[in-house]
Protein backbone atom coordinates (compact mmCIF):
# COMPACT_ATOMS: atom_id res chain seq x y z
CA UNK A 1 0.00 0.00 0.00
CA UNK A 2 1.84 3.04 -1.14
CA UNK A 3 1.32 6.72 0.81
CA UNK A 4 -1.55 9.05 -0.57
CA UNK A 5 -0.03 11.15 -3.06
CA UNK A 6 -1.32 14.60 -3.97
CA UNK A 7 -0.41 15.92 -7.63
CA UNK A 8 0.92 19.74 -7.65
CA UNK A 9 0.91 20.71 -11.23
CA UNK A 10 2.73 23.80 -11.18
CA UNK A 11 5.37 25.08 -13.21
CA UNK A 12 8.60 24.58 -11.39
CA UNK A 13 10.97 26.97 -14.01
CA UNK A 14 8.44 30.10 -12.58
CA UNK A 15 8.22 28.86 -9.23
CA UNK A 16 11.02 26.34 -7.94
CA UNK A 17 10.90 27.79 -4.66
CA UNK A 18 7.40 27.56 -4.20
CA UNK A 19 7.76 24.00 -5.22
CA UNK A 20 10.60 22.89 -2.86
CA UNK A 21 8.23 24.60 0.01
CA UNK A 22 5.58 22.52 -0.88
CA UNK A 23 7.62 19.32 -1.00
CA UNK A 24 8.72 20.11 2.70
CA UNK A 25 4.81 21.03 4.36
CA UNK A 26 3.64 17.57 3.46
CA UNK A 27 3.64 15.62 7.15
CA UNK A 28 4.70 11.97 7.19
CA UNK A 29 0.92 11.03 5.31
CA UNK A 30 1.69 11.88 2.08
CA UNK A 31 4.18 12.82 -0.79
CA UNK A 32 4.08 14.99 -3.34
CA UNK A 33 4.10 14.65 -7.15
CA UNK A 34 4.93 17.54 -9.26
CA UNK A 35 4.35 17.83 -13.04
CA UNK A 36 5.38 20.73 -14.57
CA UNK A 37 2.79 21.36 -17.45
CA UNK A 38 -0.62 19.94 -18.66
CA UNK A 39 0.31 17.10 -20.72
CA UNK A 40 3.05 15.92 -17.56
CA UNK A 41 -0.24 16.09 -15.48
CA UNK A 42 -2.39 14.44 -17.54
CA UNK A 43 0.07 11.35 -18.34
CA UNK A 44 0.61 11.10 -15.23
CA UNK A 45 -2.99 10.50 -13.93
CA UNK A 46 -3.72 8.04 -16.86
CA UNK A 47 -0.84 6.32 -15.91
CA UNK A 48 -2.13 6.14 -12.02
CA UNK A 49 -5.27 5.00 -13.38
CA UNK A 50 -5.36 2.44 -10.72
CA UNK A 51 -4.01 4.04 -7.75
CA UNK A 52 -5.16 7.96 -8.29
CA UNK A 53 -3.37 10.98 -5.77
CA UNK A 54 -6.07 11.84 -2.97
CA UNK A 55 -5.88 15.16 -4.86
CA UNK A 56 -4.83 17.60 -7.47
CA UNK A 57 -3.68 20.79 -7.19
CA UNK A 58 -4.02 22.83 -10.22
CA UNK A 59 -2.03 26.37 -11.26
CA UNK A 60 -4.30 27.82 -13.84
CA UNK A 61 -1.61 29.37 -15.96
CA UNK A 62 0.57 26.49 -17.45
CA UNK A 63 3.18 26.79 -20.34
CA UNK A 64 0.85 24.53 -22.94
CA UNK A 65 -2.47 23.45 -22.58
CA UNK A 66 -4.10 25.72 -19.39
CA UNK A 67 -5.10 24.29 -16.35
CA UNK A 68 -9.11 24.86 -17.16
CA UNK A 69 -8.51 22.47 -20.31
CA UNK A 70 -6.76 20.15 -17.88
CA UNK A 71 -10.04 20.10 -15.50
CA UNK A 72 -12.46 19.45 -18.69
CA UNK A 73 -9.91 16.46 -19.76
CA UNK A 74 -9.77 15.43 -16.25
CA UNK A 75 -13.75 15.46 -15.84
CA UNK A 76 -14.27 13.70 -19.67
CA UNK A 77 -12.61 11.03 -18.87
CA UNK A 78 -14.32 8.08 -16.84
CA UNK A 79 -10.45 7.09 -15.07
CA UNK A 80 -10.07 10.89 -13.79
CA UNK A 81 -13.66 12.49 -13.64
CA UNK A 82 -14.30 12.23 -9.76
CA UNK A 83 -10.29 12.73 -8.54
CA UNK A 84 -10.97 16.01 -6.32
CA UNK A 85 -9.61 19.22 -7.44
CA UNK A 86 -8.24 22.24 -6.21
CA UNK A 87 -7.50 24.96 -8.46
CA UNK A 88 -4.15 26.84 -7.05
CA UNK A 89 -3.86 30.52 -8.62
CA UNK A 90 -2.84 34.04 -8.50
CA UNK A 91 -5.73 34.86 -10.38
CA UNK A 92 -9.21 35.75 -8.53
CA UNK A 93 -10.73 36.95 -11.88
CA UNK A 94 -14.58 36.12 -11.45
CA UNK A 95 -14.51 34.29 -14.56
CA UNK A 96 -11.58 32.25 -13.71
CA UNK A 97 -13.42 31.23 -10.91
CA UNK A 98 -16.99 30.55 -12.16
CA UNK A 99 -15.03 28.40 -15.53
CA UNK A 100 -13.13 26.59 -12.58
CA UNK A 101 -16.46 25.75 -10.51
CA UNK A 102 -18.54 25.13 -13.60
CA UNK A 103 -15.65 22.40 -15.21
CA UNK A 104 -15.83 20.73 -11.72
CA UNK A 105 -13.12 22.01 -9.75
CA UNK A 106 -13.89 21.27 -6.17
CA UNK A 107 -12.41 23.71 -4.71
CA UNK A 108 -10.67 26.74 -5.66
CA UNK A 109 -7.93 29.01 -3.50
CA UNK A 110 -5.64 31.84 -3.74
CA UNK A 111 -1.53 30.94 -4.36
CA UNK A 112 -0.53 33.60 -1.47
CA UNK A 113 3.13 35.48 -2.09
CA UNK A 114 4.76 34.58 1.03
CA UNK A 115 6.37 31.57 1.62
CA UNK A 116 5.42 31.00 4.70
CA UNK A 117 1.35 31.39 4.03
CA UNK A 118 2.67 28.82 1.13
CA UNK A 119 3.91 26.50 3.35
CA UNK A 120 1.01 27.06 5.84
CA UNK A 121 -1.85 26.81 2.84
CA UNK A 122 0.06 23.25 1.56
CA UNK A 123 -0.35 21.74 5.08
CA UNK A 124 -4.06 22.81 4.98
CA UNK A 125 -4.97 20.98 1.77
CA UNK A 126 -2.95 18.04 3.12
CA UNK A 127 -4.96 17.86 6.20
CA UNK A 128 -8.04 18.33 4.46
CA UNK A 129 -8.10 16.16 1.66
CA UNK A 130 -5.97 13.28 2.15
CA UNK A 131 -6.96 13.00 6.17
CA UNK A 132 -10.21 14.57 6.16
CA UNK A 133 -11.85 13.93 2.80
CA UNK A 134 -12.94 10.92 1.67
CA UNK A 135 -11.82 9.62 -1.71
CA UNK A 136 -13.95 8.48 -4.35
CA UNK A 137 -13.09 4.49 -4.81
CA UNK A 138 -10.67 3.77 -8.00
CA UNK B 1 -19.33 45.32 8.11
CA UNK B 2 -20.09 41.68 6.35
CA UNK B 3 -22.76 39.46 8.37
CA UNK B 4 -21.70 36.20 9.15
CA UNK B 5 -21.70 33.70 6.86
CA UNK B 6 -23.95 30.80 6.48
CA UNK B 7 -24.35 27.35 6.76
CA UNK B 8 -26.93 25.57 5.27
CA UNK B 9 -27.23 21.95 7.98
CA UNK B 10 -29.12 19.26 5.95
CA UNK B 11 -29.84 16.67 9.28
CA UNK B 12 -32.58 14.83 10.33
CA UNK B 13 -31.36 13.74 13.76
CA UNK B 14 -31.93 16.06 16.24
CA UNK B 15 -28.55 14.34 18.24
CA UNK B 16 -26.50 15.62 15.46
CA UNK B 17 -27.80 19.19 14.91
CA UNK B 18 -27.15 19.94 18.59
CA UNK B 19 -23.88 18.64 18.41
CA UNK B 20 -22.88 20.45 15.18
CA UNK B 21 -24.31 23.92 16.57
CA UNK B 22 -22.29 23.27 19.69
CA UNK B 23 -19.54 22.73 17.89
CA UNK B 24 -20.13 25.21 15.65
CA UNK B 25 -21.10 27.68 18.34
CA UNK B 26 -17.61 28.22 19.67
CA UNK B 27 -15.70 28.48 16.64
CA UNK B 28 -13.54 31.60 14.84
CA UNK B 29 -16.07 32.23 12.06
CA UNK B 30 -19.36 31.54 14.21
CA UNK B 31 -20.96 31.09 10.91
CA UNK B 32 -25.13 31.44 11.02
CA UNK B 33 -26.46 27.82 10.92
CA UNK B 34 -29.71 27.32 9.30
CA UNK B 35 -31.12 23.67 9.95
CA UNK B 36 -33.19 21.67 7.13
CA UNK B 37 -34.26 18.90 8.68
CA UNK B 38 -35.23 17.15 5.77
CA UNK B 39 -34.44 17.15 1.93
CA UNK B 40 -37.77 19.05 0.88
CA UNK B 41 -37.00 21.34 3.65
CA UNK B 42 -33.17 22.17 2.24
CA UNK B 43 -34.70 22.78 -1.24
CA UNK B 44 -37.49 25.11 -0.50
CA UNK B 45 -34.54 27.06 2.01
CA UNK B 46 -31.68 26.98 -1.25
CA UNK B 47 -34.96 27.95 -3.71
CA UNK B 48 -36.40 30.17 -1.73
CA UNK B 49 -39.75 28.12 -1.87
CA UNK B 50 -42.52 27.14 0.54
CA UNK B 51 -42.52 28.90 3.30
CA UNK B 52 -38.85 30.19 2.70
CA UNK B 53 -40.50 31.89 -0.06
CA UNK B 54 -39.73 35.56 1.00
CA UNK B 55 -36.15 34.30 1.67
CA UNK B 56 -33.91 36.91 -0.58
CA UNK B 57 -32.70 33.89 -3.48
CA UNK B 58 -28.93 35.40 -4.23
CA UNK B 59 -28.29 35.06 -0.47
CA UNK B 60 -27.24 31.62 -0.70
CA UNK B 61 -25.81 29.73 2.21
CA UNK B 62 -21.58 29.65 1.61
CA UNK B 63 -22.01 25.92 2.63
CA UNK B 64 -24.10 23.07 2.69
CA UNK B 65 -23.40 20.45 5.12
CA UNK B 66 -25.76 17.33 3.67
CA UNK B 67 -26.56 14.31 5.38
CA UNK B 68 -27.82 11.38 3.13
CA UNK B 69 -30.29 9.27 5.29
CA UNK B 70 -33.14 11.55 5.10
CA UNK B 71 -36.71 11.46 5.07
CA UNK B 72 -38.36 11.77 1.95
CA UNK B 73 -35.98 13.02 -0.80
CA UNK B 74 -32.28 11.67 0.41
CA UNK B 75 -29.74 13.64 0.01
CA UNK B 76 -28.13 12.60 -3.26
CA UNK B 77 -31.44 13.65 -4.85
CA UNK B 78 -31.26 17.61 -2.80
CA UNK B 79 -27.46 17.22 -4.70
CA UNK B 80 -28.84 16.26 -8.13
CA UNK B 81 -31.46 19.06 -8.09
CA UNK B 82 -29.48 21.69 -7.00
CA UNK B 83 -26.92 21.18 -8.97
CA UNK B 84 -29.05 21.46 -11.70
CA UNK B 85 -30.52 25.15 -11.32
CA UNK B 86 -28.71 28.47 -12.50
CA UNK B 87 -29.10 29.85 -8.68
CA UNK B 88 -27.45 27.04 -7.04
CA UNK B 89 -25.03 25.14 -8.89
CA UNK B 90 -22.04 25.88 -7.32
CA UNK B 91 -22.43 26.33 -3.87
CA UNK B 92 -20.18 24.10 -2.15
CA UNK B 93 -22.05 21.22 -0.79
CA UNK B 94 -19.99 19.07 1.81
CA UNK B 95 -21.54 15.36 2.34
CA UNK B 96 -21.68 14.44 5.83
CA UNK B 97 -22.70 11.36 6.52
CA UNK B 98 -22.25 7.97 8.44
CA UNK B 99 -22.25 5.84 4.80
CA UNK B 100 -18.84 4.48 3.62
CA UNK B 101 -21.09 2.94 1.23
CA UNK B 102 -19.35 2.90 -2.45
CA UNK B 103 -22.05 3.65 -4.19
CA UNK B 104 -23.18 6.66 -1.87
CA UNK B 105 -19.56 7.88 -2.49
CA UNK B 106 -19.75 7.25 -6.44
CA UNK B 107 -23.10 9.01 -6.31
CA UNK B 108 -22.33 12.10 -4.47
CA UNK B 109 -18.74 12.87 -6.49
CA UNK B 110 -20.83 11.70 -9.94
CA UNK B 111 -23.38 14.68 -9.18
CA UNK B 112 -20.87 17.39 -8.16
CA UNK B 113 -20.60 17.12 -4.30
CA UNK B 114 -16.85 18.83 -3.28
CA UNK B 115 -16.35 16.72 -0.52
CA UNK B 116 -17.50 13.75 1.37
CA UNK B 117 -16.74 13.03 5.06
CA UNK B 118 -17.86 10.93 7.30
CA UNK B 119 -19.25 11.57 10.34
CA UNK B 120 -16.65 11.41 13.72
CA UNK B 121 -17.71 9.34 16.53
CA UNK B 122 -17.88 11.87 19.67
CA UNK B 123 -17.59 15.24 20.40
CA UNK B 124 -13.76 15.70 20.30
CA UNK B 125 -13.92 14.38 16.97
CA UNK B 126 -16.80 16.33 15.86
CA UNK B 127 -15.69 19.43 16.97
CA UNK B 128 -12.31 19.24 15.44
CA UNK B 129 -13.95 18.06 11.94
CA UNK B 130 -16.20 21.18 12.13
CA UNK B 131 -13.09 23.55 12.76
CA UNK B 132 -11.30 21.52 9.99
CA UNK B 133 -14.87 22.50 7.57
CA UNK B 134 -15.09 25.94 8.71
CA UNK B 135 -11.55 26.93 8.27
CA UNK B 136 -11.47 25.20 4.61
CA UNK B 137 -14.90 26.36 3.24
CA UNK B 138 -15.04 29.21 4.98
CA UNK B 139 -11.60 30.87 4.82
CA UNK B 140 -9.49 29.32 2.51
CA UNK B 141 -12.03 28.43 -0.06
CA UNK B 142 -12.82 31.45 -2.78
CA UNK B 143 -16.26 30.89 -2.88
CA UNK B 144 -18.50 30.89 -6.34
CA UNK B 145 -19.05 34.64 -7.28
CA UNK B 146 -22.98 35.43 -7.20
Amino acid sequence: MTNPRILLVEDSRDDAELVRLADQSLHLHSELVVAEDGEAALDYLFRAEADPPAVVILDLRLPGMGGLEVLRTMRSRPQTRRIPVVILTGSERDEDVLAGYDLGANSFVRKPHEFEAFRALITHLEHYWVMTNLRPPV
Amino acid sequence: MSKAPQVLLVEDNQDDVELAMHAFSGSTVAPEIIVAHDGEEALDYLFANGRHAQRETRDLPSLVLLDLQLPGIGGLEVLRRLRERAETRRVPVVILTTSDDQADIIGGYDRGVNSYIRKPVGFDSFREMVRQLEHYWLITNVAPPL
